[in-house]
């Protein structure tokens, strides 16, 4: 191979497959593009962001916390208010005087119920925050940054979002402890991780979903929830188009009842349980009996029992192993293959697609029954997915992390990266919906999300620290993707600022 | 950075020459087309203003104009059920049984004033219970799934040539195609840059989409600031009320949008369903308010339409929340609208009377209320909605009249 050509597959291979080329990264991989991707794939999964974490279990706990600090400021705030209408009313002048000293006394107690609670949250959203920052200072100093994104798009693919604040508070768990593990094992491994992690039981109700006939669901009114269920059948293996009906969402869904979270509650209930005399089936239901992995439990309290059939599969009366067999076997199946065949070749290869592509991961998938090694390889190695013309616009994420590896730069605190993916479109852990991110260039590059990246880039340039030649940084970040056009704009630029802007906002920085 | 963040509005005015001048006048920086809709208004001296709200995540209709005098409806929703009229908490009296939810409290003044109509059960063409396929098609107007990727709201500025714009970073499926649009989010900062601006046009010759993108938006960002100056400026997270003022500005002026598309999220309530709804429909209900304040005479001639995917299951679950379902309300609000009673039939609660014995049943094809309002409200016309802006909806949906 040409030296040009080697640089180009280089240029390709960063952009494309991973988070942009870091200075003097271009050469090294030059020396071999395929070799640099295929080193990466292991089967003990991705990098993991640096620094010290709590696991889930402690997580739980901390979350668990939280909550009783919140329910203690309720409490108090119901004891506060006056008892009937007329005691509220009883503000004559003359009684004002020790009304008001009253009320000062139990206000101090309430407010230091309603600080505690506050300062609990925010350590919560504090942690979270790091969580992300950690991940992004790993996007960006990172050697393996196809590990990196291919990671990205599975945790993705299996979104967890900080949208509601008990799955926000476990996400960063989630990614490493879930995900990033499994990443290049096999799919239904993958998926089981995804599924029973408290992270995603939380974020897809699962966790209060008890069987009608179960033990609990009898003592009590309570009853399924099929979010789970659901969204795993459309969005996570088989999709909407997949050939489910109505009735296999029912039965998934009280095969996987009693999937819950471990600790959460074995503590509450010890501390306070002599405060409700009565039993309570809820609080009982949440005494684990087989703890799992990652803060994981399964309460046979609350499952439905009974066989159960989903998509014409039988499958027999069971406890947890119920629901992870459904799991499985819808991993397996074709329509899955399918679904994130394409899915895949659409994130990193082109909004619309070459059929060979989907076709050939498709097929990589099918033959090695959903191994993701295998199909990580089958991407790396087909001939659409190196087109040199770069089809896809990148993720807001993509855009900022690339930016910092560009010039060679670290994200040092939460508030250097949070603000302006908020302003992007894409702020930290909080995709949209159980769907994850959108994934095409109408979903990114509208008018106002061009306005806030041209905004940013232009902060950026304005205290970029950086002092080689603007060019020299252009022609480091994209080598021989970088065109005649825009090295004589950022050459011409008329200060470096301007420079550094019109390359960072250059169609080949914006795009991979 | 003092260099982008300016403010002068000169400056940004200017730009535009300067564009011209480089030979993008082809881009047609200012919006395409003024004249056609002029000519549909009834009021006279303006253009008519339509903005669709969409309510993601599955609207419980249910709760939104609650059908308390139902027989069925207490027995069926249980602890979720609103109080009737009268009572403490109680909804807000409408008509035929029906009263709006207690946090529609604006809305409901504009019913006083016969400027709110609703249609208690609509459903899009085909019956699925997945947002994202539900969402796509409720925007594309289609009746089977990935059967356009442009949205019917793109398709009927493209045949009255008006101005449109979404609110957000990501233009939605609804406004998506052929006809360009522009779109905006709170928060900017940036001033015209002239010399950045060419110098990036130059830049992006050979890529259309962000060309005509960046354009678009540089040029709503511009008049947006020059709009919101001396009015408190941009709206913070979270303020509706807000967000509709700073919206109902970019409706407003020579080069103000004629058609708006914008999102509330957080609608999916399959838990604690109440607490949830309080929260987003005072949202709504303040973002309405917002935009009328801001539009103000210009909410004579403007039409609000609130729609969403589906609604939820006729059934309380097991978790005081209500899972995906079928039928769901739609309403229109705006000066523009003609006084009137519910739009299509009631179908009852009877466990008969239910989809799949679960779901309150829809009795009116959605589009059929959209192309009512493109027809008589915006000037589509009648073949144009039928053939392009929704294919084949001639015989299925008839467009409902006598709502603008």
């Amino acid at each position: 191979m040409a030296p040009s050509d080697s640089r180009l597959l280089a240029s390709i291979a960063l952009t494309r497959f991973g988070l942009g080329a870091k200075p003097g990264e271009i050469d090294t991989v030059a020396r071999d593009a395929q070799a640099w991707l295929d080193g990466q794939i292991r089967t003990t999964g991705a990098p993991q962001p640096a620094g010290e974490f709590p696991n889930s279990s402690e997580r739980v706990l901390q979350y668990a916390g939280y909550r009783d600090a919140a329910s203690n400021a309720r409490q108090i705030r119901r004891q506060d208010a006056p008892a009937t209408p007329a005691a509220a009313s009883a503000s004559a002048p003359a009684a004002m005087a020790p009304a008001m000293g009253m009320e000062s006394t139990e206000n101090s107690q309430a407010q230091a119920a309603f600080d505690a609670r506050r300062m609990e949250r925010r350590n919560l959203v504090q942690d979270t925050a790091q969580e992300f920052l950690a991940r992004a200072q790993l996007g960006a100093t990172t050697p393996d940054g196809f590990a990196e994104r291919w990671a990205l798009f599975w945790i993705n693919a299996l979104t967890v979002s900080a949208v509601k604040f008990p799955s926000a508070v476990l996400i960063g768990q989630y990614e490493r402890e879930a995900i990033r593990p499994h990443v290049f094992g096999p799919f239904a491994d993958l998926l089981v991780a995804a599924e029973q992690h408290p992270a995603m039981l939380l974020y897809l109700d699962q966790a209060q979903s008890i069987g009608p006939n179960s033990t609990a669901g009898q003592r009590r009114s309570a009853g399924l929830n099929e979010n789970l269920a659901r969204e795993i059948l459309e969005l996570h293996t088989v999709g909407a188009e997949g050939g489910y009906t109505q009735t296999d969402v029912t039965e998934f869904a009280r095969a996987l009842t009693g999937w819950s979270l471990e600790g959460q509650a074995g503590n509450r209930a010890g501390s306070r349980g002599r405060q409700n005399r009565r039993p309570n089936a809820r609080r009982a239901a949440l005494v684990a009996d087989q703890p799992g992995q990652n803060g994981f439990a399964f309460r046979p309290i609350l499952h439905e029992p009974g066989a159960r059939t989903v998509m014409g599969r039988h499958h027999s009366e069971g406890g947890e192993e119920q629901g992870e067999a459904i799991l499985r076997d819808l991993a397996t199946r074709p329509q899955t293959a399918k679904r994130l065949a394409r899915r895949i070749a659409v994130h990193f290869v082109a909004d619309d697609p070459p059929p060979a592509l989907v076709a050939a991961l498709e097929k990589a998938w099918l033959s090695s029954n959903g191994r993701l090694d295998v199909v990580a390889r089958a991407l790396i190695a087909a001939p659409e997915a190196w087109a040199p013309a770069p089809a896809k616009v990148k993720t807001p994420y993509d855009f900022v992390v690339s930016t910092h590896r560009a010039l060679g730069t670290t994200p040092q605190r939460p508030q250097g990266v949070q603000p302006p993916l908020i302003a992007m479109g894409q702020p930290a852990f909080s995709a949209p919906s159980p769907e994850g991110w959108p994934d095409t260039a109408a979903d990114w590059a509208g008018p106002d999300a061009l306005v806030k990246r041209l905004e940013w880039a232009s902060t950026v340039a304005d205290v970029a620290r950086d002092q080689r030649e603007p060019v020299q940084i252009a022609e480091a970040a994209l080598g021989a993707r970088l065109s005649d056009r825009t090295r004589t704009a950022v050459s011409r630029a008329e200060s470096r600022p301007e420079a550094l802007t019109l390359f960072l906002m250059s169609p080949e920085f914006q795009r991979r | 950075m003092t260099r982008l963040l300016s403010t002068d509005i000169a400056l940004a005015l200017d730009r535009r020459r300067l564009l011209a001048g480089l030979g993008l006048g082809g881009l047609s920086l200012t919006f395409a087309g003024q004249a056609a809709a002029q000519t549909a208004t009834q009021n006279s001296g303006g253009r008519p203003k339509l903005v669709v709200v969409i309510a993601r995540g599955a609207m419980d209709g249910l709760s939104i104009t609650a059908p308390y005098a139902d027989a069925d409806y207490i027995r069926l929703r249980g602890p979720l059920a609103m109080k009737a009229p009268g009572e403490a908490e109680g909804g807000l009296l409408l008509e035929q049984g029906f009263a709006l939810h207690p946090a529609l409290a604006g809305l409901h003044s504009l019913y006083g004033e016969g400027q709110l109509r609703f249609a208690p059960a609509v459903a899009i063409p085909t019956r699925i219970r997945s947002h994202f396929d539900a969402q796509d098609m409720l925007e594309s107007g289609g009746e089977r799934l990935h059967q356009s990727d442009s949205g019917w709201l793109n398709r009927a500025l493209g045949a009255v040539n008006g101005r449109g714009l979404s609110i957000g970073a990501q233009t939605p499926l609804i406004l998506r195609g052929p006809a360009e649009t522009s779109s905006w989010a709170p928060g900017g900062r940036i001033g015209g840059d002239d010399r950045l601006a060419s110098l990036l046009q130059d830049l992006y010759a050979e890529d259309r989409m962000l060309a005509i993108n960046l354009a678009r938006g540089l040029e709503t960002e511009a008049q947006a600031q020059s709009m919101s100056s001396g009015t408190g400026g941009s709206p913070r997270r979270g303020d509706a009320s807000g967000l509709g003022s700073a919206v109902a500005r970019l409706m407003t002026g020579e080069t103000g949008a004629d058609v708006v598309a914008l999102s509330l999220d957080g609608w999916d309530t399959h838990a604690r369903q109440n607490a949830q709804l309080q929260a987003r429909l005072t949202q709504l209900d303040q973002l309405v308010g917002g935009l009328r304040q801001g539009l103000g005479g210009e909410w004579s001639r403007t039409v609000v339409i609130v729609a969403t995917e589906f609604g939820r299951t006729a059934r309380v679950n097991g978790t005081q929340g209500t899972d995906h379902g079928t039928a769901s309300t739609l309403m229109l609000a705006g000066g523009a609208i003609k006084h009137g009673g519910p739009i299509g039939d009631w179908p009852g609660l009877k466990d008969a009377a239910l989809f799949e014995n679960r779901d309150l049943a829809p009795t009116l094809d959605v589009r059929a209320v959209f192309k009512g309002v493109l027809r008589d409200h915006l000037g589509v016309e009648r073949a144009a909605l039928d053939a392009q802006v929704f294919p084949d909806s001639g015989a299925e949906a008839p467009a409902v009249t006598g709502l603008v």
